[in-house]
C-alpha cells in the first residue's frame, strides 16, 4: 500500500494505491485525517486501490465525518469497479461525493 | 466438520473440500489466502464479482476473529476450510479464541454511517447464510454459505 498527498491549487489530493486493509488502515487513517486538518477540499484518488475492506472504508467514513464537522469537503475520485462494489455493498456509494476524475471533481466544486 | 441443521438449510450436496489451511491470526497473513479463496469460489461456479465478494466476507470474518476473538494477540491460529457444494461454496472458519455468544454480535443499521461494525454487516450482505457454532473440541466455528448464481 502506498499513499501520496499533493496540493493542487486549494485542494489536497490524497492518492491511495494497493491494498487498503486492516494491516494498512492505521496508516491510511493518519494520512486522511491529516489531509482534512490541512485542507478545506480533500480529494481521495482511488484509481489504483486494488482491494479495500471494512477497515479501509471506516477510514474514509471517519475522514468524511471529520471534514463535515469543520465544514470542509471530502470527495472520492476515480473509484475503480472493485472498490465501488464494496462501497455499494456497504450502501455508502451515495454517502460520498464520487467523481470520475480530478477535472470533474474540480468543476463540481467551483 | 459438518452440521446437520446447516446442511439441511443449504439443501445442497457436499461434493469435496477445495482448500484446508491453518494460519497465524495476524493482520498481515490474511492477504496470503485471498487468491486461494477467489479461485475456490470460481471453481464452485460463482461469478467473478461474487467470488471477490466471498473473499471480502472471509477477510472480514478473519478480521473479527483477530481483533475481537484473539484481541489482536498474535499467538492464535485460524483454520480455514472451503467446501464445494453442488449449489455453491461453504466456508468454515475455526478459531481457539474465547467462546463467542452469537447473540452479542451486532452489525450496523442500514442508515448508520459510523466507521465501526461494518465487517459483520458486509459478511451478512454478501453471504446467503452465516452461522456460528461451538467447535467440536473447543473454540468457535463460523460457517458461511454462498449460493452460485442461477440456483435456488
Amino acid at each position: 500500500m502506498t499513499e501520496t498527498v499533493a496540493q493542487i491549487t486549494n485542494r489536497r489530493v490524497v492518492h491511495l494505491a494497493g491494498e487498503i486493509d486492516l494491516e494498512h488502515a492505521p496508516q491510511v487513517r493518519k494520512v486522511l485525517l491529516g489531509a482534512v486538518e490541512e485542507g478545506r477540499m480533500i480529494l481521495v484518488d482511488m484509481a489504483e486501490v486494488e482491494y479495500i475492506d471494512s477497515s479501509g472504508i471506516a477510514c474514509l467514513i471517519e475522514a468524511l465525518q471529520k471534514a463535515r464537522a469543520i465544514s470542509a469537503d471530502l470527495a472520492l475520485i476515480a473509484v475503480n469497479p472493485q472498490a465501488m462494489r464494496v462501497l455499494a455493498l456497504a450502501r455508502l456509494d451515495t454517502v460520498f461525493a464520487i467523481h470520475n476524475d480530478l477535472t470533474s471533481a474540480v468543476q463540481a466544486a467551483s | 466438520m459438518s452440521n446437520t441443521a446447516f446442511d439441511t438449510a443449504v439443501q445442497s450436496e457436499c461434493l469435496d473440500t477445495l482448500l484446508h489451511v491453518r494460519f497465524p491470526a495476524k493482520v498481515d497473513r490474511i492477504k496470503l489466502i485471498r487468491p486461494g479463496i477467489e479461485r475456490s469460489a470460481r471453481m464452485c461456479g460463482l461469478a467473478p464479482d461474487s467470488s471477490r465478494d466471498v473473499v471480502l466476507a472471509v477477510d472480514e470474518a478473519c478480521q473479527n476473529i483477530i481483533v475481537h476473538g484473539y484481541q489482536s494477540d498474535n499467538g492464535g491460529e485460524i483454520e480455514l476450510t472451503l467446501i464445494r457444494y453442488s449449489t455453491g461454496i461453504v466456508v468454515e472458519l475455526r478459531d481457539r479464541a474465547p467462546i463467542v455468544d452469537p447473540s452479542t454480535i451486532r452489525h450496523r443499521a442500514l442508515n448508520d454511517i459510523q466507521p465501526g461494525k461494518l465487517g459483520s454487516y458486509l459478511m451478512h450482505a454478501i453471504m446467503d447464510r452465516v452461522e456460528y457454532f461451538l467447535a467440536p473440541g473447543g473454540g468457535n466455528l463460523l460457517r458461511m454459505y454462498k449460493r452460485k448464481e442461477g440456483t435456488t
